[in-house]
C-alpha cells in the first residue's frame, strides 16, 4: 500500500471510531445496554489508536520514539489498568477527577510542545503559515483550559480523598490572587495570538517565556478556583472539570489538525456541560456561585429556627420493624451518610428482607446524593440492589403519598420540606425528595445535628415522623434482627 | 491552519457538541457515574495526538512531553474503559441471590 492509500484508510478508521463512541454513549441510555455501549467505544478507541500507530508507521519512527510510544503507554496504561481493578466505589469520584486530570494535561502538552517545537521558529522566520493567529488561539486556548483542569482536578482529587481538607479553604487575599492570574493569564494569551497573527512580533526566546508565563497562571488558577470549594458541592465542579477537558481535547485537535480528536472532546464537553447544569440545579445553586463559592463558607447560613418548633418523637427498633414489616410500600431514602457508614449492603439485605414478606420496596436517589453525578446508584448497584428499585426524584416523588414508610438513612438537607415551603430558608427553591408526604417516616440518625447546609429539618419534627437514633450501619443491623424476629 | 481548514474544523466541532447534547440528555441519572467515567475514556483519544507528537519528537524536550502525555493519556484510556465496565457489570436486572443468602 502506498502512503495515499493508508492515509485514506487511517482516515475511515478515525470515522469508524468516531462512530462507535456516539453509538456507545447512545447505548448508555439504558442500564440493559449500557455495558455494550461501553465495549463499542472501547473498541472505537482501539481501531483510532491502531490507525495512528499505522499512520506514523508510515512516516519513520526512530527507535527512541517507538521507546517513548510504547514506554508511556505501558507506565500510564499498567498505572490506570490498577488503579481501575482496585479503587472502591465509594472512591470513584477521585479516580474520575484523575481521569480529568491526566486527559487535561495530556492536551495541554500537545499544544505546549506544538508551540516550542514548531511555533516560534516559525514567527521568527517571519511569519511563515504554520503559527498564524487562529492556531495559536487553539494552541493558547488548550493550555489554559488544559492546565487549569489538570491542577483543579489534582485539587479536587486531594479534597475527595482526604489528603487536603474538604471545608473550603481560604486563603488569604485568594480571591483577588484569583482574578491577578485570570487577567495575567488572558492578557498574555491575547499577545501571544496577535503574535502568532503577525500583527506584533516578537524575539522567540520572548514568545516561550510567555506562553510558560500564561501556562503557569492557568496552573495557579486551577488551585485557586477549587480550593475554596466545599466537599458537598463536589458534584457540580467535577462535572465542570469534565467538561474542560473535553473541551481541552477538542482544542488539541483543532492544533494538531485530527478531527476525531476534535469530535471526542466535543462530546465529553456536551456530556459535562449537561451534567454542570444538572446538578447545579439540583443544589438550586448558580455555576458562578459555586465556583465564587459561597455556601460552605457564609457564616449567614447559621440555622434559621424560625418555624421549627414542635417536639421530636424518638422510636424503638422493635416499633420501627414492627412499621416496616407490615407496610405494603417502602421507600428507602439513602443519603451520603449511608455511603460514610458503609451501610449500603444493610440496607440492601432489609430491603431483601421486607420483599421477602411481599412488600413494594424501592430506592429514592437524589440527583447530589453522592459526591458525584449518580454515586449513590453505583454504590446501591455494587451492593447488589437491582437498577429497577433505583428512581429518580421526579418519578418517585408522586409515589410518596402512596408510600406507607420512607426510610431515610444518612440524607438530611434533600428530604428538607423548608426547601419547599418556607421563603427564608437558605435552600428554599432547591429541589427535594417529597418524603413528608408519606403516610410514616423513619429517619435513621445518629443524632440531632444539622445537615451540611445548617439547617434546621422540619421533617425531624413532623407528627408522622419517628427518630431512630443510631449509626446508619449499627442502625440497619439492628433493624434486620428485628425484623427476622417478628 | 488556512481557512477552510478553520471552517471544517468549526463545523464537525459544532455538529458534535449539538450531537453530544441530543444523545447524552437521554441518559438516565442511575447512569450519570458510568456516564462520566465513559466519556472520561472517550478522552482519552488524546492518546492519538499524544503517538503522533512521540512519533515526530525529534528532541529531548519534546521526547519528555510526548513520554508524559503518553503516560496520562494511556492512564486515562486504560483506567477509564476498564473501570467503567467494572462499573456497569454491577447494575442488574435481578441480581442472582445465590451468594449472599449463604451467609445469612
Amino acid at each position: 500500500m502506498n502512503a495515499i492509500d493508508v492515509g485514506y484508510l487511517v482516515q475511515l478508521s478515525f470515522i469508524v471510531g468516531a462512530a462507535l463512541f456516539v453509538v456507545g454513549l447512545h447505548q448508555m441510555n439504558s442500564p440493559a445496554t449500557a455495558r455494550q455501549g461501553n465495549r463499542l467505544s472501547a473498541a472505537g478507541m482501539v481501531i483510532a489508536v491502531s490507525a495512528e500507530v499505522l499512520w506514523v508507521t508510515q512516516t519513520g519512527v526512530g527507535l527512541g520514539n517507538w521507546l517513548v510510544i510504547i514506554g508511556g503507554l505501558a507506565l500510564g496504561g499498567g498505572l490506570g489498568l490498577r488503579t481501575a481493578r482496585t479503587v472502591a466505589m465509594t472512591s470513584m469520584p477521585q479516580l474520575v477527577s484523575l481521569f480529568n486530570a491526566v486527559g487535561g494535561g495530556a492536551a495541554a502538552l500537545l499544544a505546549f510542545n506544538d508551540f516550542i517545537s514548531l511555533g516560534g521558529h516559525r514567527v521568527l522566520a517571519g511569519g511563515a503559515p504554520g503559527l498564524d493567529g487562529w492556531r495559536t488561539f487553539f494552541i493558547v486556548a488548550d493550555i489554559v483550559i488544559g492546565s487549569v483542569t489538570f491542577t483543579g482536578s489534582l485539587i479536587a482529587s486531594a479534597k475527595l480523598m482526604g489528603r487536603i481538607r474538604g471545608q473550603p479553604i481560604l486563603l488569604p487575599g485568594g480571591r483577588i490572587l484569583s482574578w491577578l492570574v485570570v487577567v495575567c493569564s488572558l492578557s498574555v494569551a491575547i499577545v501571544l495570538i496577535l503574535a502568532g497573527a503577525g500583527i506584533v512580533t516578537y524575539d522567540v526566546g520572548v514568545l516561550n517565556v510567555l506562553l510558560i508565563v500564561a501556562l503557569a497562571c492557568a496552573l495557579a488558577f486551577g488551585v485557586l478556583m477549587v480550593l475554596p470549594i466545599g466537599g458537598a458541592d463536589m458534584p457540580v465542579v467535577i462535572s465542570l472539570l469534565n467538561a474542560f477537558t473535553g473541551t481541552a481535547v477538542s482544542m488539541a485537535g483543532f492544533v494538531v489538525g485530527n478531527v476525531m480528536l476534535i469530535v471526542a472532546g466535543a462530546l465529553v464537553g456536551a456530556s459535562g456541560a449537561i451534567l454542570t447544569r444538572l446538578m447545579a440545579n439540583a443544589m438550586n445553586r448558580s455555576i458562578a456561585n459555586i465556583i465564587v463559592g459561597g455556601f460552605g463558607v457564609a457564616e449567614g447560613t447559621q440555622a434559621s429556627m424560625t418555624g421549627v418548633d414542635g417536639t421530636v418523637r424518638e422510636v424503638s427498633v422493635d416499633d420501627a420493624a414492627i412499621q416496616l414489616a407490615y407496610a405494603s410500600k417502602v421507600v428507602i431514602v439513602p443519603g451520603y451518610g449511608l455511603a460514610v457508614a458503609q451501610a449500603q449492603h444493610g440496607v440492601r439485605e432489609l430491603a431483601d428482607l421486607l420483599e421477602a414478606r411481599g412488600i413494594d420496596v424501592s430506592y429514592a436517589i437524589h440527583p447530589v446524593a453522592g459526591r458525584m453525578p449518580g454515586h449513590m446508584n453505583v454504590l446501591l448497584a455494587e451492593a447488589n440492589v437491582p437498577y429497577p428499585q433505583l428512581k429518580e426524584m421526579d418519578d418517585i416523588n408522586p409515589e410518596f403519598e402512596r408510600t406507607d414508610v420512607a426510610l431515610v438513612v444518612g440524607a438530611n438537607d434533600v428530604t428538607n420540606p423548608a426547601a419547599r415551603a418556607d421563603r427564608s430558608s437558605p435552600i428554599f427553591g432547591m429541589p427535594i425528595l417529597d418524603v413528608d408526604k408519606a403516610r410514616s417516616i423513619i429517619v435513621v440518625k445518629r443524632s440531632m445535628g444539622r445537615g451540611y447546609a445548617g439547617i434546621d429539618n422540619p421533617l425531624y419534627v413532623n407528627p408522622k415522623t419517628g427518630m431512630f437514633f443510631a449509626d446508619a450501619k449499627k442502625g440497619l443491623q439492628e433493624l434486620i434482627a428485628a425484623v427476622k424476629a417478628l | 491552519m488556512n481557512v477552510s481548514n478553520l471552517l471544517d474544523y468549526l463545523t464537525v466541532f459544532v455538529l458534535a457538541i449539538l450531537l453530544g447534547f441530543e444523545v447524552i440528555s437521554k441518559v438516565p441519572a442511575t447512569l450519570h457515574t458510568p456516564l462520566m467515567s465513559g466519556t472520561n475514556s472517550i478522552h482519552g483519544i488524546v492518546l492519538v495526538g499524544a503517538i503522533g507528537l512521540a512519533a515526530g519528537a525529534d528532541n529531548p524536550l519534546s521526547a519528555a512531553l510526548a513520554f508524559v502525555a503518553m503516560a496520562f493519556a494511556g492512564a486515562n484510556v486504560v483506567g477509564g474503559y476498564w473501570v467503567t465496565d467494572r462499573m456497569l457489570q454491577m447494575f442488574k436486572r435481578r441480581p442472582v441471590p445465590t451468594t449472599d443468602k449463604a451467609d445469612r
